[in-house]
């Protein structure tokens, strides 16, 4: 998996790619208005990285007292290793109750762990309920964006496959009319569902409780009309009092989509009267995450996608070039975690701008850690090894003057006089959409050194 | 064999970082001259209509018009000396059966000025879905119920609960500000996804 050919298909449809662009660059700038109206805002995010860096620090007590409350409160709670693990609670939970039709609020979590796979394969129908995911599900596809599932789709697509899947006018792409399809044909799952699975946005320690929050309320239906509600969080998840969500429900909705709160957030603790309420608690590669110094500051991430539209990377190529669940800056740092060899290139996807560690609400420091994953992957020898010769070579050069100086005259002259074809090659890519510059004929060096000495 | 939580615990305790010390809450968040004016201006923006109804007379006036402006038949309501409402909720066992509900009636008991939110509980609302399966919703808040921003409501919370917290038994609660609504097909904002249609909030003095 490399994501700069994955990104090929994406970038070749260059008015697409440039759509992409604009419509993530349009949520970054709603962010930004959003986020200046607040002259606390910094104030929020130190405040923010220190409760998730204390949380953290004692995450095993907080994991049982949270573990405690809720069970206190009438939920059950499982523990997940992995997302094997956690697929087959959820499936023995419906297994067991005979549950053959669900509802899913977004979660990455389960998304991450393979779960609607899984369960359609053992004869469970699961319909993902956010509009966007839904979408991406009709048309058997990943999501491209934490926060915005389908920012990949352009409203004629939508509008194509709603006529195919709920016989929507043909043509159609009205977004208000195709929403208000997708009302009805969800409502019909919602009222028909036996079961409810919801991610988890913040669990707070103290209460035993936890919180999910939307924009459509599709996790609220889903989870107040079926007496089963399972939710899958991972055990990154939690905060140690109530009043944490103060903070977090200020940063998330602004740094996720400009807005100053969600339409919904709800506060779960315990069961409805009569019904059911299981929490699974996901590892799945946390903890490994945890015991890297270097790292273990992603495990504050609270999945804003702040990071995803800020990032000119992703922006211009798209999420699907990342081949996982979560793409982006954040994405490049705990997917190699999960597996270097596998997920090897995303770290270079990244131009080290170090926008994403700019907007990020809890302060996690991207761009640094994308900088150590490179050192990581080129000690392992993971780089390809074209790549790693032409390092070795510019290394080479770099740490000698003379071979710099040297080089820089042949280049000079070289790139001057070569014909065409002899620059723009296959074995130059970063000539394939790009135009060098005409090469000046004196360096900076030669320039330098002949009017330092008129000056004196 | 030890368990998964025994191993997961296991594992975290093994990799705990240096303990980082755990903020305070006190801080100089933003308060507002005049946070119902705040409240109102922001819960617009969200797509939803607010407005300040001085004793219950009006307030019928107000909600009788809505329920003519939005032709609404099946009218559940909680706050009978309001409005009586036709869908009496607590003679239903089943959530399925408040489907057919057009407009609902309903009690919020905090209104936050910062993000428009209105915080409803189950305390008068036997059914949670109400809030959510109506196709337009009216929450009725007391207007002296009102906090600046998110710290402040969840001091409120506290204060209110006493002892044991406000999560001391199986309870929901939900922030709500404005109705439901997407942006997910090309970032086209639409009111009306799933739940409510529309939300009106009358702050009552």
């Amino acid at each position: 998996m490399d994501h700069a050919i994955a990104a090929a298909d994406f970038v070749a449809d260059d008015a697409h790619a440039h759509w992409h662009d604009q419509a993530l660059w349009f949520i970054r700038a709603k962010r930004d208005k959003c986020v200046h109206g607040l002259p606390e805002w910094e104030e929020l995010r130190d405040r923010a990285a220190a409760i998730k860096q204390h949380t953290i620090s004692h995450l095993a007590d907080y994991l049982e007292q949270f573990e405690r409350n809720a069970t206190r409160l009438g939920a059950v709670v499982h523990w997940a290793r992995d997302a094997a693990e956690h697929n087959a609670i959820v499936h023995g939970l419906l297994r067991e109750r005979g549950v053959r039709r669900i509802v899913k609020s977004k979660s990455m979590l389960t998304e991450e762990c393979g779960l609607n796979p899984y369960l359609e394969s053992h004869g469970v129908e699961v319909v993902d309920t956010d509009l966007g995911e839904w979408i991406v599900q009709l048309r058997h596809e990943h999501p491209s964006h934490i926060v915005l599932p389908a920012i990949h789709i352009k409203k004629e697509e939508v509008g194509e496959l709603f006529h195919r899947e709920l016989g929507t006018d043909k043509g159609a792409t009205d977004p208000t009319y195709l929403t208000e399809a997708a009302r009805q044909r969800l409502r019909e799952k919602f009222l028909a569902a036996e079961a409810g699975i919801t991610g988890v946005n913040f669990a707070v320690a103290e209460t035993g409780g936890f919180v999910v929050c939307t924009n459509e309320g599709n996790s609220d239906l889903g989870t107040s009309l079926p007496k089963i509600h399972i939710a899958s969080m991972g055990i990154e998840k939690l905060v140690p009092r109530l009043s944490d969500l103060g903070v977090f429900l200020r940063l998330l909705a602004r740094s996720a989509t400009g807005q100053p709160i969600t339409a919904y957030s709800t506060h779960y603790h315990g069961p409805r009267p009569g019904c059911e309420l299981h929490i699974v608690l996901v590892d799945n590669g946390r903890t490994n995450l945890l015991a890297s110094e270097e790292f273990r500051n992603s495990l504050r991430c609270i999945r804003c996608g702040a990071c995803l539209n800020t990032c000119p990377v992703y922006r211009r190529s798209g999420g699907h070039s990342y081949g996982v669940t979560i793409a982006g800056p954040i994405g490049s740092i705990i997917n190699p975690a999960r597996d270097a060899e596998k997920h090897h290139s995303l770290p270079f996807a990244c131009s080290l701008c170090g926008s994403c560690t700019d907007v990020c609400p809890v302060k996690i420091d991207l761009h640094s850690q994308l900088l150590a994953w490179r050192k990581h992957i080129v000690a392992r020898k993971l780089m390809k090894s074209s790549k790693r010769r032409l390092m070795w070579f510019a290394g080479a050069v770099l740490k000698r003057p003379r071979a710099y100086a040297a080089a820089g005259r042949v280049a000079r002259t070289a790139l001057r006089i070569a014909p065409r074809w002899l620059v723009y090659n296959r074995f130059n890519p970063w000539g394939r959409q790009r135009e060098l510059p005409t090469p000046p004929k004196q360096s900076f060096r030669d320039w330098y050194s002949r009017n330092e000495t008129r000056n004196e | 064999m030890p368990s998964s939580r025994e191993r997961i615990l296991r594992d975290i305790r093994q990799h705990l970082p240096v303990d980082a010390a755990l903020p305070s809450h006190a801080g100089k968040w933003t308060r507002y001259e005049d946070p119902t004016q705040q409240f109102l201006n922001v819960l617009s923006s969200v797509g939803g209509v607010g407005k300040v109804v001085a004793g219950h007379l009006p307030l019928r006036e107000e909600i009788y018009c809505l329920v003519d402006q939005l032709e609404a038949r099946q009218i559940c309501s909680v706050l009978p000396e309001v409005i009586p409402g036709n869908v009496d909720m607590a003679a239903i066992d089943d959530p399925h059966d408040l489907a057919a509900v057009d407009l609902a009636i309903l009690p919020g008991e905090l209104a936050v000025a910062e993000n428009a939110a209105v915080w409803v509980t189950g305390a008068h609302v036997p059914q949670r879905v109400a809030y959510f399966l109506s196709q337009h919703v009216v929450l009725i808040v007391p207007a002296d119920r009102i906090v600046n921003n998110m710290h402040e409501a969840y001091d409120w919370l506290h204060r209110e609960a006493g002892a044991g917290g406000p999560f001391a038994s199986p309870r929901w609660g939900t922030f709500m500000s404005g109705p439901s609504k997407t942006a997910d097909i090309e970032q086209a904002l639409v009111i009306g996804a799933h739940g409510a249609r529309s939300l009106h909030v009358y702050l009552t003095t």
